[in-house]
């Protein structure tokens, strides 16, 4: 990290002390207190009251439905979002740009209108309906359509950071690896992968947090049944509109300290990748 | 590749010429993962979305036009968009200074402060609606103070919409300036100094312009998101209609109601207000990535 050169800043130091002082102000009270309020919401009235609002069953089941479909989300996601990346950064096809938007488009696409095109899709009034009917399918109000939903507004998050890394690397090494006879898998792993793989990381980790906290989407598609198809963030809700504000900060404390882990998570994959790019450029790789 | 092809992708894939050069395919794997691709494409996103589509057509134009109209569905509409706005407005003026702050100074706390701003993103909005609203009624601590001193009520009134909405969206105008930011050369700053501009006219002749495709991104995103939010806006918002009711709110209800036409019908005019923006900052990003270079 190179010093700034005193020469912007000595003139400007009024307007640091007030800006940084404006900063604080502002991470401080939009961000810090509303975590801090989780913290003390939860633990008011001591640490009993706590375990218990934790240790609840729906609570529990709720935490296992929300870990099981955050699992089958990243998974399916990062299945797609390597593919999608290698299709569309090493191959020429029609239609290119106009597959990137659609990938795109669920990022500019309402939560709960997510949940309504799953409903409208699969739901009783949906074309698919009599067909799952026939298998005996249940897709809406059951995990199958919350794990759809869920993918649908993660559906960018691991391509997106994929794509430039794999369009800037360009294709040479690649065609290099094929050419001298290693197979497809072989390539992948040992020439792509380890250029892409804190994208990837990065991407994964976008992808659980998102999912992990998704309310609007998963909350059209669930049918808010307790303790079959009730997701975490959802118990959260129910126990708040129930007046049940103690169990509900509880049950939230568990998500705040994911939000958490995820957050350090991010930090440490941004640094170590940076680092990694730097050492990359000064040996020339 | 048609022109308007080659304008969608140009921001994902800069420098994909690179790849055009190839005239044969030496790489393996096109048919797998383009497959793979295109049934993820189509089961997530294209049948979905028909589908909806298709379904409002049982509503018939007149029926689709009575719903958007209806007072209650404009006037969550109106809510939706003023908070929206305003929720941007705000992210754009802090997030432009938080940008700044990070870029430019060091000061303790500093990586907190950047480390910090992705919170929005990862705590799920289910959590950070029923902390802001309890942080904002008239016992909380943002909200007690507020109110006997100022009498300013948050929670449950507009206001609290608001500031549900700004919560969610503060990285997106950090996240877009910063790098802009990091990447300005000192030195037209030094030299518009050494030529005696003032600091004002050094921020608004030299840098503005600079950051501003980047600041008008986020800016964007941010007001695209704060339309479509729900989790968080639900618990401060206190859902009276024709006062603190959003858009997404309405399309829940009638969807409660089992009225999955009129929700439909409200969805789509979303969907296309959402889908106009998206376009002005593919536009943009466009502009920025033209005028950057190659980053």
């Amino acid at each position: 990290m190179t010093e700034r050169r005193d020469f912007r800043n000595d003139k400007n130091r009024l307007w640091r002390i007030v800006l940084i002082a404006l900063s604080f102000l502002f991470i401080v009270a939009m961000l810090v207190l509303p975590l801090a309020q989780v913290l003390h919401g939860a633990l008011e009235r001591g640490f009993p009251p706590f375990l218990k609002a934790v240790s609840d069953p729906y609570a529990v089941i709720a935490l296992k439905l929300t870990l099981l479909i955050t699992a089958m989300t990243v998974v399916l996601n990062t299945f797609f979002g390597i593919s999608a990346a290698w299709a569309i950064t090493r191959f020429e096809f029609r239609g290119k740009g106009f597959l990137i938007t659609l990938i795109d488009l669920p990022f500019a696409v309402s939560p709960v209108i997510a949940g309504l095109v799953f409903i409208m899709t699969f739901g009783r009034l949906g074309w698919a309906y009599p067909f799952l009917q026939d298998w005996g399918i249940r897709i809406v109000f059951a995990i199958p359509g919350m794990v759809l939903a869920t993918i649908f507004v993660t559906f960018p998050f691991v391509g997106r950071e994929l794509i430039p890394v794999l369009t800037a690397r360009g294709t040479d090494e690649e065609e290099a690896a094929i050419l001298m006879g290693a197979g497809f898998f072989r390539t992948f792993w040992k020439v792509t992968f380890p250029h892409m793989r804190w994208a990837l990381l990065y991407g994964v980790i976008l992808c659980t947090a998102r999912a992990m906290g998704e309310f609007g989407a998963v909350s059209v598609v669930s049918g808010h049944l307790r303790g079959k198809t009730n997701t975490l963030p959802l118990h959260i809700e129910i126990l708040f509109k129930e007046y049940h504000t103690l169990q509900s900060f509880g049950a939230a404390t568990i998500l705040v300290c994911a939000a958490i882990l995820i957050l350090i998570a991010r930090n440490v994959v941004e640094s170590v990748s940076k680092k990694d790019d730097f050492h990359r450029a000064r040996q020339g790789v | 590749m048609s022109e308007v092809a080659e304008v969608l992708e140009a921001p994902l894939a800069r420098g994909a010429g690179r790849a055009k050069r190839t005239k044969k395919r030496v790489i393996p794997g096109f048919g797998i993962t383009m497959g793979i691709t295109m049934s993820f494409v189509g089961i997530i996103v294209l049948v979905p979305m028909l589908s909806m589509a298709l379904e409002s057509r049982a509503l018939g134009f007149g029926g689709f036009w009575r719903t958007i109209v209806d007072a209650r569905t404009l006037n969550a509409c109106k809510v939706s968009f003023f908070a929206s706005f305003v929720g941007a407005l705000v992210n754009g003026f802090g997030g432009l200074m938080l940008a700044w702050v990070i870029v430019r100074y060091r000061f303790p706390f500093r990586r907190f402060i950047d480390g910090l701003i992705e919170l929005p993103f990862a705590l799920p909005t289910a959590v950070a609606g029923i902390s802001l609203t309890v942080l904002t009624t008239d016992k909380g601590w943002i909200g007690k103070p507020l109110f006997e001193l100022l009498g300013v009520r948050v929670a449950y009134t507009q206001l609290g919409i608001i500031l549900a909405i700004t919560f969610v969206t503060i990285p997106f105008v950090v996240r877009s300036v910063q790098p802009v930011l990091e990447q300005l050369s000192p030195d037209f700053e030094e030299a518009g100094m050494i030529l005696g501009a003032s600091d004002f006219a050094v921020f608004f002749k030299i840098i503005l312009p600079e950051i501003l495709p980047a600041l008008l991104t986020g800016f964007s995103l941010a007001f695209a998101r704060g339309l479509g939010e729900y989790g968080s806006v639900i618990f401060i918002a206190g859902n009276i209609p024709f006062k603190t009711e959003i858009a997404p709110l309405v399309i829940m209800s009638k969807l409660e109601q089992f009225n999955y036409d009129q929700a439909t019908a409200i969805a789509l005019v979303m969907l296309a207000a959402s889908f106009a923006i998206m376009f002005v900052v593919n536009r943009l990003q466009v502009r920025s990535a033209t005028y950057a270079g190659e980053k």
